[in-house]
């Protein structure tokens, strides 16, 4: 009988308790997870493998013209084709790749400028941080849309330019940001301990500080990347965004936007302009579902 | 002894209240209380020309901003406006117009001075290499499109402010409910399709399938009130949509905001009725919030315009601009972006205003 009882209550709580691995606690932390998020991720996700694997998903390619302009939809092409004969399935699975890249170049680059810019300005407190601020409250004060179609006038719709002035022009509500939750950090004594020890700039901001300010910019990523895909698909749908032959949400609307004044011959044809406006509206659907979630998660934060 | 307490506050309540409501100045007491008001209102005053001023100086910055536009020109712009056939001759007088020749101070100031007096230049197009001139001046461009545009801001606004506000507030009241809940999913969604989304679903069902309403918002100036109407309600409904679930959200969370304040909780211990703690306790503190966001979603109106105009084909100054644009018009887009930028500034300006203005803790000493 001894020789079977192993148990020892000292053993027991002197053991180490096995963490469980990060794939663990983000699997328990998903189950969890309201209805809401996981119909975010599933969109997400959805969108993703569409835009990624757009060549071999899309029965045609993204600018092949075919005999029949505004064909119905029927089995050799699923959406029917746009004015010229392209098919719009295959436009549609390219445009989710040049749309969501677009949007995502965008939106990596503003937080490049606005956040170390607001990292900057929650540092320095100085001059600087005047000077900035009072250029970003200057620049915040024309309307963003505005903003845009002034620059794009300037300096042409080239994709290039889109992705810089939407860029710049986000980046200053980023730099709002960052520079709010960064500057309650950057008074912390753990900072001050990093710059008395002779820390550099580059190494109080991404090591000291931005990892103690990720949740909330996390979170704006999401929204601003929201933002910004409306934006260049607003932008794109009045025909100085993204220019053709390149497959985009915003442009196929502006232009299969005709066939609305049939929908009482054909109800189908008239649906086509409504399924890119649609895949629009998903994706903000889904990435605010998640963003949602992700606040509720990483602060408690609720409308209360 | 909790009920004693309440007692005690209660009754020093009433008799401030009291004593706040009797007009006379009994003693040197209530004089300098008097005084250190009107030192106060003088605060107020102050505070809202601080507020003005610094919407001027924003004003100025953002019309040097929208100047300097013309200065980030590529090239050569003379040349390119005019096209390859023109002589020298008219790209020099083309430039010598721009003021191109002079220094970017005096052209500021020149401009300026110029819109200042409703002079905005005269439009790029129209303008031939061969020197024929048969351009417009931008202001006859956009001043018939200026009251079109404010119609339509006008006309949303009429619906949408008792629409968002009555949704907001009661949305706030009955929280967690199922309404509450549902109204939160609705705007959520609302908030995140774009603006022609919205508008092609309403030319869908309202323009084609049951047509009870133009899609094409042809506004025209001979036209009678109640025809301006009927054309542009599509153009208003769709931004009405748009706006309502933003206003709601922010009015909800302004008044939640509210409710969770000691003084509310005082109130509901107190015994009062919910109807009464809306009113006469919440609401006087709700207005410069609700105020703020009514006059901040306006803001966002105007500009919401742009893309609403396009797709009605309604002739304002957003479809204007983005025309210019389009055919890179610098003269015309300047234009427009002051206007857009203006309205902006103002009523943003009026949101602060009325925030300090209707805030009583302003009015009153610590």
């Amino acid at each position: 009988m001894s020789k079977q009882n192993t148990y020892s209550p000292s053993a027991e709580v002197g053991s180490v308790r096995t963490r469980r691995t990060r794939k663990q606690r983000i699997w328990i932390e998903l189950k969890k997870a309201p209805v809401s998020a996981w119909v975010g991720i599933l969109i997400i996700t959805f969108y993703a493998v569409m835009a990624i694997f757009a060549p071999l998903i899309a029965p045609y390619g993204e600018a092949e013209v075919f005999d029949v302009p505004f064909a119905q939809w029927d089995d050799t092409h699923w959406l029917g084709t746009d004015q010229i004969g392209r098919d719009v399935l295959s436009r549609l699975i390219f445009g989710a790749r040049n749309t969501i890249g677009i949007a995502l170049a965008t939106t990596f680059l503003a937080f490049l400028i606005g956040g170390s810019l607001g990292l900057i300005a929650a540092i320095n407190r100085g001059w600087l941080d005047q000077l900035i601020s009072r250029g970003v409250d200057v620049l915040m004060a024309i309307p963003s849309l505005i903003f845009a179609l002034m620059l794009l006038s300037i300096f042409g719709s080239s994709a290039w330019s889109l992705i810089m002035i939407i860029a710049v022009i986000d980046s200053t509500r980023v730099f709002r940001l960052t520079r709010a939750v960064a500057v309650n950090v950057a008074v912390m004594d753990y900072v001050e301990a990093a710059t008395v020890r002779g820390e550099g700039l580059g190494w109080i901001m991404r090591k000291e500080i931005l990892p103690n300010i990720m949740p909330p910019l996390v979170a704006e990523f999401g929204l601003r990347f929201c933002f910004v895909f409306l934006t260049i698909a607003s932008l794109s749908f009045l025909g100085v965004g993204i220019q053709p032959p390149t497959a985009d949400w915003g442009s196929m609307v502006r232009e299969t936007a005709q066939l609305i004044q049939f929908a009482k011959y054909d109800i189908k044809a008239a649906l086509t302009p409504l399924i890119p406006a649609g895949a629009i509206a998903l994706i903000t659907v889904g990435v605010n579902f998640l963003v949602d979630w992700f606040l509720q998660k990483s602060s408690g934060l609720r409308d209360e | 002894m909790t009920s004693k307490y309440f007692r005690d506050v209660d009754q020093k309540f009433i008799l401030s209240r009291k004593r706040y409501k009797s007009p006379k100045c009994n003693s040197v007491h209530d004089v300098t209380i008097w005084l250190s008001k009107a030192h106060l209102v003088n605060a107020v005053i102050s505070t809202i020309f601080k507020r003005l001023g610094l919407g001027l100086i924003t004003l100025f910055l953002v019309s040097i901003i929208i100047f300097s536009a013309i200065n980030m020109l590529p090239g050569d712009f003379g040349q390119a406006v005019l096209g390859q056939a023109a002589t020298e001759e008219t790209v020099a007088v083309f430039r010598k117009e721009l003021g191109l020749d002079k220094p970017a101070f005096f052209r500021y100031l020149d401009w300026i001075g110029a819109v200042a007096q409703g002079d905005f230049g005269t439009s790029f197009s129209g303008r031939a290499s061969s020197g024929i001139d048969r351009s417009r001046p931008v202001i006859d461009l956009v001043a018939p499109r200026l009251s079109n545009t404010l119609f339509l801001a006008a006309l949303t606004a009429v619906i949408a402010v008792p629409i968002a506000l009555f949704l907001g507030i009661t949305a706030a009241l009955w929280r967690n409910s199922w309404y509450d809940k549902g109204a939160s999913v609705a705007t959520l969604t609302t908030i995140s399709f774009p603006e022609f989304f919205v508008a092609y679903i309403l030319i869908l069902l309202f323009g084609t399938l049951w047509p009870l309403f133009p899609s094409l918002a042809d506004i025209r100036p001979d036209m009678a009130m109640a025809d301006r109407i009927y054309a542009s309600i599509l153009p208003a409904a769709t931004l009405t949509l748009v706006i309502v679930a933003h206003m709601m959200r922010m009015t909800r969370a302004a008044i939640i905001n509210l409710l969770a304040s000691p003084y509310i909780e005082m109130a509901r211990l107190k015994g009062e009725t919910p109807r009464r703690i809306i009113l006469k306790h919440a609401l006087p503190n709700a207005w410069a919030p609700i105020a703020t966001v009514i006059a901040f979603n306006l803001a966002y109106l105007v500009v919401g315009v742009v893309v609403v105009e396009v797709v009605f084909v309604y002739p304002g100054v957003g479809q204007l601009m983005v025309d210019a644009v389009s055919s890179r018009d610098i003269p015309v887009v300047q234009a427009c972006a002051l206007f857009f930028a203006a309205t902006y500034i103002l009523l943003n300006l009026v949101a602060d205003i009325i925030g300090i203005v209707t805030n009583p803790r302003l009015l009153h000493p610590k």
